[in-house]
């Protein structure tokens, strides 16, 4: 039988998919895109007043926001320390499963997965609490230890140390998905390998860096990808502790200060072209990240 | 292959514009359907913290009203208040799910309006509700009327009885004084704010404001233009970010503070003096403070006078959308009666709208007093523009005091950028 006689017959199979992607996905994009050129407010969609053309004059005024061109940078930094720390973190968690004996391995697998099923809201407040400058037990300890300075202090209250807190939080919430990713691919990777390479007396860097990353490369593309769209979109970690992003805004990230300018001011274009700078920004990151992988032979 | 794949791509392409085209973001035209005599009226009301006093007072009110009307239901459901916001615009995009009657804060009366959510019960309100002229002006947008006030609220200061004793202090008579009280307390008690003030504390921040003779807006004929930036405006932001600092509120930790924190704070004894309102009594009677507390007008800038305060307070209002609008008026009038009003006093300690029944209040509850004074003093309210629920909703006055109090900014350049902030939101 001839393969072309039938040349619709590919997309008849994927026709489901196709359709289910288009109702999910492309379309609410879709009106994302048509929101974000409109004038459409709360006025617009209860009010009665007629929704208007805007073009791209809510993404000019969404850019000369300074509080926006801000929010970008501290989104694009804050997101790529988090990727860093969680992939960091995870990786040696990871090494250090496949080091201990069953019972600290189950106890540290518990915990990790504790920390993964704790909902961000609950992870946050209790971050929080442990931070708290009149309860909190840790400045509680440290003035304990004989570091005064840090009776009473609020961590919440510095630009920086406010971010250094969320990331903690971020990375406690999401490292145990690279470890357990992590450590199911080292587990793949044949002993006969790693036995060459401690014959060959390499050590335990060695051996991870020139053997074990690079047979992991796939699993840790993926992981890296997956991270960098979390970390990027984090919304309820700074919501929760920094108050809604922090004093004066110093905070704020781009889903927050979407969130800000969509529904609490009902700004709902704006918040669209938000959201739009944000889907362009996470796509470029995205296929710079495949294409490189592909430039070094490699496919997820 | 290829000139197929190019066909099918044109067809996806263009099955992709034809749904372009038909879907357009939605609307809903919000009008009414009919004004039916039966049926089911349903109502939300805020939820309290101590919510069984309101729900019996509401229930009796509703009851009567039943009795009075065949063939009418009436369901009431209490919305908690943080997200208050989020249900009203959704009641608002979707009529059908919406109530026919809602409490809402007065700040939003204008925001409300302008979004096509509020019923104009002006032919309605012939007879003039149990309010006074403050009240009513804040369900009034443009002349028209869109509900009746349910009840007022308004701040003083609460101050601790036992720590001021303690130090031979007498309540301050001045904004001087309060601030010299407030470092003095802090100096020989460390371990208590001497006034708790918050960064995101608005209505406790902008008496200071208008002590000074200042305020946040000016209205010029139809449009309103920024005056936080005004020479007396500056000089109440100063006086009030002044008592930010190691000597009384650390800004570490109270740049972060908003209204609820101070009185979390004086509640449960970690200050001496705090901002609040009649309505903050159940919290502050539920902490360690209970008892060695008491209430005076916040002070103004000449001894004897008294700071103005925000005129807050909660009105009830019929959704334009309600398909049983006269029916909705007449229960929106039984809420807020004289009588149901009086009732919500003596149960919740919320004041009265209007100000005769206020002063019999203060009379059967002497705690009611230092609030009536202080009303009767002379309230202010915040611009009645929806440009307002946007500078509200966009947090212009909390960023600015929290960026002088942090040090980021001094007052003249916070304030400058704050009335730049304001001024945009009017126009839009």
């Amino acid at each position: 039988m001839n393969r072309n006689t039938r040349p619709w017959t590919p997309w008849l199979y994927l026709a489901p998919a196709l359709a289910l992607l288009g109702g999910l996905l492309l379309y609410p994009v879709y009106q994302l895109g048509l929101v974000s050129v409109l004038d459409y407010t709360q006025a617009q969609v209860s009010g009665g007043v007629p929704t208007s053309f805007r073009g791209l004059a809510n993404y000019r005024e969404v850019f000369g926001d300074p509080q926006f061109r801000r929010a970008l940078v501290a989104t694009l930094g804050f997101a790529a320390a988090c990727v860093l720390a969680t992939l960091a973190t995870g990786c040696a968690a990871a090494v250090l499963l496949t080091r201990v004996r069953a019972l600290p391995r189950l106890a540290l697998m518990l915990a990790a997965l504790g920390a993964w099923a704790t909902p961000a809201v609950t992870g946050s407040t209790v971050w929080l609490f442990l931070f708290d400058p009149d309860t909190g037990p840790v400045d509680r300890a440290l003035t304990a230890l004989g570091l005064t300075g840090f009776d009473g202090h609020s961590w919440t209250y510095d630009r920086w140390s406010a971010f250094a807190l969320v990331l903690l939080e971020v990375v406690w919430c999401s490292f145990p998905f690279v470890m357990v990713t992590v450590y199911a691919g080292i587990r793949a990777v044949p002993g006969e390998v790693l036995e060459a390479a401690a014959l060959d007396g390499a050590s335990a860097w060695r051996t991870w860096r020139h053997v074990t990353a690079p047979m992991l490369r796939p699993v840790l593309a993926v992981v890296t990808l997956q991270s960098v769209i979390w970390d990027f979109k984090v919304f309820t970690q700074i919501y929760v502790m920094t108050n809604g992003g922090g004093i004066a805004g110093q905070n704020l990230t781009l889903n927050v200060y979407a969130y800000q300018k969509a529904f609490a001011s009902s700004q709902y274009s704006l918040g669209s072209a938000i959201g739009v700078v944000m889907l362009l920004v996470l796509l470029a990151v995205t296929l710079v990240h495949l294409r490189l992988l592909r430039r070094r032979g490699e496919e997820i | 292959m290829a000139p197929h794949a190019a066909r099918t791509a044109a067809a996806v392409l263009l099955a992709l514009a034809a749904l372009a085209v038909s879907c357009a973001p939605s609307t809903s035209p919000n009008s009414p359907a009919a004004d039916r005599g039966t049926g089911t009226l349903r109502v939300w009301l805020f939820r309290e913290v101590n919510n069984r006093p309101k729900e019996e007072v509401v229930a009796d009110a509703v009851d009567a009203f039943v009795r009075d009307h065949r063939g009418v239901r009436v369901e009431v459901d209490y919305i908690p208040v943080a997200t208050r916001a989020q249900k009203l615009k959704a009641a608002f995009n979707d009529p059908r799910s919406a109530p026919d009657l809602v409490e809402y804060g007065n700040t939003d009366t204008a925001g409300y309006v302008r979004d096509g959510g509020l019923a104009d019960v002006t032919a309605e309100l012939a007879a003039r509700p149990a309010a006074d002229a403050a009240a009513l002006a804040s369900v009034t947008v443009d002349g028209k009327l869109y509900g009746t006030p349910l009840f007022t609220g308004v701040r003083a200061l609460y101050y601790r009885t036992d720590v001021l004793r303690d130090l031979g202090l007498a309540p301050p008579r001045t904004l001087a004084e309060l601030a010299a009280a407030a470092r003095r307390i802090h100096r020989e008690r460390p371990r208590l704010y001497g006034i708790a003030v918050g960064g995101a504390y608005t209505y406790g921040a902008l008496p200071f404001v208008w002590a000074h003779g200042g305020d946040v807006a000016r209205r010029t004929g139809r449009t309103w233009r920024a005056a936080i930036d005004d020479p007396k405006s500056r000089a109440g932001v100063r006086e009030w970010t002044a008592l930010f600092g190691d000597d009384n509120c650390p800004a570490s930790r109270c740049a972060a503070m908003g209204g609820n924190d101070t009185v979390q704070a004086f509640a449960s004894g970690r200050a001496a003096m705090a901002i609040a309102g009649d309505f903050n009594r159940a919290a502050v009677d539920g902490g360690p403070a209970k008892g060695r507390y008491a209430v005076v007008p916040l002070p103004g800038l000449e001894p004897g006078s008294i700071a103005p305060a925000f005129a807050g307070g909660n009105n009830i209002g019929v959704l334009r959308s309600s398909s049983h609008r006269t029916l909705a008026v007449g229960l929106m009038r039984s809420l807020t009666s004289r009588r149901t009003q009086d009732r919500l006093f003596d149960a919740m300690g919320f004041l009265p709208a209007s100000a005769d029944a206020r002063r019999a209040a203060a009379r059967r509850q002497p705690f009611a007093a230092p609030f009536v004074r202080t009303l009767d003093a002379g309230t202010v309210a915040v611009p009645a523009t929806p440009g307002w629920s946007a500078i509200d909703a966009g947090q212009v006055l909390p960023t600015m005091f929290q960026e002088i109090v942090s040090g980021r900014k001094d007052v003249d350049e916070a304030t400058a950028t704050a009335a730049r902030r304001m001024d945009e939101a009017f126009r839009r």
